[in-house]
């Protein structure tokens, strides 16, 4: 079902599109020898050039250019084999020259695809329109001093992809799942980290709504929300607000806006009477950047398996549901570490273990998966011993919190506790002789037509077993003593 | 070419080049001279001309390897800061 | 004197003992003392520094291991930002910064064992044609007219290099050309000014006028000399992605290369209406000395060369207008006092710091990029300066090299200054063209005029062919024999 907003006048969609600011993965920023690392002291991470000092000139970072190219084929993206950058000029306090080096009219990579799954199980493709490369700004800090604001330029000069999208995204929903799916592909690449919390990941949201089959109308923009939830919250507050403006008549002005997630709104930033001008024009400083078909072609054999192929083999080689699939797909970390339990062993059963018990212990001790004291090939060892009947299911979850705890392999928990299955008959109908006879009456009743008591007597010979018969035998050998 | 006030103003504005009402008219009547001057080029026909990228025989962007060369030099950023504060640039509060 | 030699010489009687790098630059600095006063070609003067160096250079001839311009007093055109020396770009609005870095070009310089006495005048960002607009004051022309004391100006923007070559309180300067500020000046002044190729010698660390057409050049007395001084400033720099990656040559070995058989090309379009007689009889005596010295002279046509001068005053302040927004009060710099907020903080140091050429330049250019008029501007202009550099293509398909006048004047007087900007800035009518196409050029003193001014010729060559450029400057200069000297000079009571 198609989202829409209901506004007195009738029926409103909304049209939105997303710029995503994407922190590179580099060493040295985009345009100088200085460190990307996060958190250093502050103006310790500066060259001059990112000081903008005079005389300094700009030098392109290989591997920045690499990376753009990179993230490019991920979003089955046309690369520009010559780029050109430009200048784009304005006055600000974190912006040392007065100007942002960008990619205006060449950008490195041009349309592209993103494919997003939605709840209801359905796709959509959202258009890549270009993705370029460009400088950071650096941080401002405001809460240090009564009458001045502190400038410290430690991510000034750092490179970004700024990644726009079409204007295809209909609703909160489309936008998370575009923004999920995007920082999933960016992080199966190795291109960006993601981190939206660390500021690495930044959308500005583009929103404006419209009447079924109208054009677009005004859009405003709505600058550096830092959260998935956010920018779905942003939109439908966003869109809430234009349509009460244009229900009540008036006209939406185009304009940069802020979110606020504490009051719930957004709120304009600067209005179009004092827009920017950026004037851009090509960087006199730099050259165009021209690559060779043949480096990307190589680089192309670098890539990884990316999100959505991985779930569509994971689908077929394991015979796993299309939801499990992309659970595990989510996170690189998380489909590896499946694929080495599923290696060999029935994918289904795997897939039960590791989104269910493993994931589950995981949560409860707060750790990620790379920090998992039960290693893939631990979990999978467990597995082989349910499979071989060495222990049963019920039994295997005690075992695997015990692995949780202690981080020791499988077989060493079963044989320090004694928790091999029991597949003695003998012994088994011991135990089951012995509750039959102290339960006469009971039997009665099942006898009398109380089917659901058959549940009651496995259940008192699995507890007399301490938990460790095959419950296939103890069924079995009940079934022949009540029922024949 | 003639060059009106406000856009005057506005490129001022967009310089941050602060200048009082006489000194706009000056420049209004100066920057109006020399554009009257450049339409001369009104005359050149550059249709399917490309625009100059670049001057020499070097055309292209020779890239730098990614290695920290630079930067770690906190001292030298900050040793011409016109107002520093500790390790910190200042400028009159920013309001966003 | 000591202060009469060239950097030739100088070199050679170094290197025999005839006298020390020591008592070399104290010749120069003691010069300077006297002389600078007046002529105010530096802006920051250096002694103690030079007179250091100048006992390690002594050191170095010594031990025999020392490199082409060991002991060689040079002055530095203050747009080359110097570690630990002040560098101003003769602007109020960094008229104290002290650069913790050393450019490029004055690197290798000091690598090749040359000794700087100071810092030299120019146009405010070596904006200007007549080192008018230097927040330090103007720079004296050491020529005078005959008989009239009025003061002349050097020319520009690197006025006060040549004044100080022409004065002899330097041996050599540095110079920066962006649309003439080597050659138009070196002309006003009776000496040699090379603007190399675009991307011959690194732009890091050389404060930026207009990034595509700014190039540093070397400024002395004799073609020889300029040939010494760029083999050292020349050469690849992989910290300015526009310098070319070419091996430099030994640019001396150039000069007194026989000319037999070289086509000149004389453009006609350089006959520019209202020049005076006397530019163009100079003109045509150039001419004549490269026919006698075996030059094949062919006419050519360089039909876009009238726009040149609206192109580059496009261009280059829309370069400078993005160029010169660092200078904001923040990073380094002199700030405004009592700024009640960050745009008025811009506002008052940019006012203050920057002036009336400078504002001016950044408005045009700011114009000029702004949205509704990039494209009828800067983008046009961009146009045209490829057909200015089709024609010079074409041209050098003909010929080796272009003779053309290096400006359309002598040297004027100070208060003749033109009101109109416009005016002014047809002092580059001849220069500009070739800074748009990147060419080299090299303007060298051939005659003096009927006033006792001296006039320049220009030569043109090939990208990357400085070397025709030498060979031709230094067989013109023996030519003309040009010996004459300034009155006022080191050594010479005025
Ligand atoms: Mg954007
Ligand atoms: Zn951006």
């Amino acid at each position: 079902m198609s989202y829409t907003l209901e506004g007195n006048t009738g029926t409103w969609e909304i049209v939105v599109g997303l710029e995503v600011h994407a922190q590179v993965i580099s060493k040295s920023k985009l345009f100088s020898g200085a460190s990307t690392v996060f958190g250093g002291e502050p103006n310790s991470q500066v060259s001059l050039i990112d000081a903008g000092f005079p005389g300094m000139l700009p030098v392109i970072n290989q591997t920045c250019v690499e990376q753009a190219v990179r993230t490019g084929l991920g979003l089955k993206a046309r690369i520009n084999l010559e780029s050109r950058f430009d200048r784009k000029n304005y006055f600000y306090a974190d912006l040392p020259t007065g100007y942002q080096i960008s990619q205006f009219e060449h950008p490195i990579i041009g349309t592209g695809i993103v494919e997003i799954e939605l709840a209801d199980g359905s796709t959509r493709e959202i258009g890549i329109t270009r993705l370029h490369l460009e400088q950071d700004a650096g941080k401002l800090m405001h809460d240090q001093d009564p009458k001045r604001s502190f400038v410290d330029l430690n991510r000034a000069g750092v490179a970004l992809m700024e990644i726009v999208s079409e204007p295809d995204i209909r609703s909160p929903e489309e936008a998370g799942a575009y923004l999920r799916k995007l920082r999933q592909i960016l992080r199966y690449l190795e291109t960006c980290d993601g981190n939206m919390e660390e500021g690495s990941m930044r959308a500005d949201v583009n929103v404006s709504v419209r009447k079924a089959g109208e054009p677009m109308r005004t859009r405003c923009e709505i600058k550096n929300v830092n959260s998935i939830r956010f920018v779905m919250q942003a939109i439908e507050i966003e869109a809430t607000r234009q349509i009460e403006i244009w229900e009540a008549g008036g006209e939406v002005d185009q304009e940069t806006r802020l979110f606020d997630p504490h009051k719930g709104e957004t709120r304009a930033l600067r209005s179009k009477a004092d827009a920017h001008d950026y004037r851009y024009f090509p960087d006199p400083d730099l050259l165009p950047l021209v690559i060779e078909q043949s480096w990307v072609d190589q680089i192309k054999q670098t890539l990884p398996e990316l999100p959505d192929e991985k779930r569509a083999r994971f689908q077929k080689d394991y015979g796993i549901t299309a939801y499990d699939a992309s659970v595990l797909v989510a996170e690189q970390s998380t489909a590896d570490f499946y694929e080495k339990v599923a290696k060999g062993r029935d994918g289904k059963s795997a897939v039960a273990w590791v989104t269910g018990d493993f994931f589950a212990a995981l949560n409860r001790t707060g750790k990620s998966i790379e920090e998992s004291p039960v290693s893939a090939d631990s979990l999978g060892a467990m597995l082989d011993l349910i499979a071989d009947g060495t222990i049963n299911g019920k039994i295997a979850k005690e075992v695997l919190e015990e692995m949780f705890e202690t981080g020791e392999a499988p077989i060493e928990i079963i044989d320090r506790k004694g928790l091999r299955q029991v597949t003695d008959t003998g012994a088994i109908e011991a135990a089951a002789d012995d509750i039959i006879g102290k339960n006469a009456d009971k039997v009665e009743q099942y006898k009398g037509g109380k089917d659901k008591l058959f549940g009651f007597f496995v259940g008192q010979v699995m507890k007399a077993t301490a938990g460790k018969a095959n419950p296939a035998i103890v069924n079995d050998i009940l079934r022949k003593k009540l029922d024949g | 070419m003639s060059l009106d006030l406000a856009t005057t103003r506005r490129i001022a504005k967009l310089a941050r080049i602060g200048l009082d009402d006489q000194e706009i008219e000056a420049v209004r009547a100066q920057l109006g001279g020399i554009l009257g001057w450049i339409e001369i080029l009104d005359e050149v026909d550059v249709e399917g001309v490309p625009p100059m990228v670049g001057t020499s025989v070097t055309t292209t962007l020779k890239p730098r390897e990614d290695v920290v060369t630079d930067g770690n030099c906190q001292d030298k950023v900050l040793s011409n800061a016109p107002d520093r504060e500790g390790p910190f640039f200042t400028v009159p509060k920013v309001v966003e | 004197m000591l202060t009469d030699l060239t950097i030739a010489q100088a070199s050679e009687g170094l290197r025999k003992k005839e006298f020390s790098a020591v008592e070399l630059t104290k010749a120069h600095t003691d010069a300077v003392e006297t002389l600078n006063g007046r002529i105010n070609a530096y802006i920051t003067v250096t002694s103690d520094l030079a007179l250091e160096a100048a006992k390690k250079a002594d050191a170095q001839l010594v031990s025999g291991d020392a490199p082409a311009l060991t002991g060689i007093p040079l002055g530095i055109k203050d747009l080359f930002c110097t570690n630990g020396v002040r560098t101003t770009a003769a602007s109020k609005i960094i008229g104290n910064f002290v650069p913790p870095y050393e450019s490029t070009v004055t690197a290798k310089l000091l690598e090749n064992g040359a000794i700087f006495l100071g810092k030299t005048n120019l146009d405010e960002f070596a904006m200007g044609s007549a080192n008018l607009t230097s927040a330090f004051g103007g720079v004296e022309n050491p020529w005078h007219r005959k008989g009239d004391p009025s003061v002349m100006v050097p020319g520009g923007s690197s006025g006060g290099s040549a004044a100080a070559v022409a004065a002899h309180i330097a041996m050599g300067a540095t110079g920066t050309d962006t649309g003439g500020s080597i050659r138009q000046p070196a002309a006003y002044c009776g000496i040699v000014g090379l603007k190399p190729t675009y991307g011959r010698c690194s732009r890091w660390g050389t404060i930026a006028f207009a990034s595509s057409l700014d190039q540093a050049g070397p400024m002395t007395r004799t073609v020889e000399d300029a040939a010494i001084m760029l083999t050292a400033m020349a050469g690849h720099d992989p910290k300015d992605s526009t310098c070319a990656d070419i091996a430099v040559p030994d640019y001396r070995a150039a000069c007194g290369r026989s000319l037999k058989g070289l086509r000149v090309g004389i453009p006609a379009e350089y006959r520019a209406p209202g020049m005076s007689e006397e530019i163009l009889a100079v003109w045509q005596k150039g001419i004549d000395l490269l026919r006698e010295a075996g030059c094949e002279i062919v006419d050519v046509s360089l039909p876009h060369t009238k726009y040149g001068l609206a192109t580059y005053y496009i261009i280059a302040p829309a370069e400078c207008s993005s160029n010169l927004a660092r200078y904001d009060g923040v990073r380094f710099g002199e700030r405004a006092e009592g700024a009640t907020s960050l745009d008025d903080l811009y506002e008052k140091t940019r006012h203050n710091g920057f002036g009336e050429e400078v504002r001016r330049r950044i408005l045009m250019g700011t114009y000029v990029l702004s949205a509704g008029y990039y494209d009828a501007y800067y983008l046009k202009a961009q146009k045209v300066r490829t057909l200015i550099q089709r024609d010079f293509t074409h041209a050098f398909e003909k010929v080796d090299v272009l003779l053309t006048p290096t400006a359309p004047t002598a040297a004027f007087a100070r208060d003749e200054k033109p009101e109109d900007p416009v005016q002014m800035y047809l002092n580059d009518i001849f220069t500009v063209p070739a800074s748009m196409a990147g060419q080299p050029a090299m303007s060298v003193p051939v005659a003096l005029d009927s006033k006792g001014l001296p006039l320049g010729l220009q030569l043109i060559g090939k990208h990357f062919d400085e070397e025709t450029i030498i060979a031709v400057g230094s067989a013109l200069e023996k030519a003309a024999g040009f010996t004459a000297r300034p009155d006022l000079r080191a050594g010479v009571s005025a």
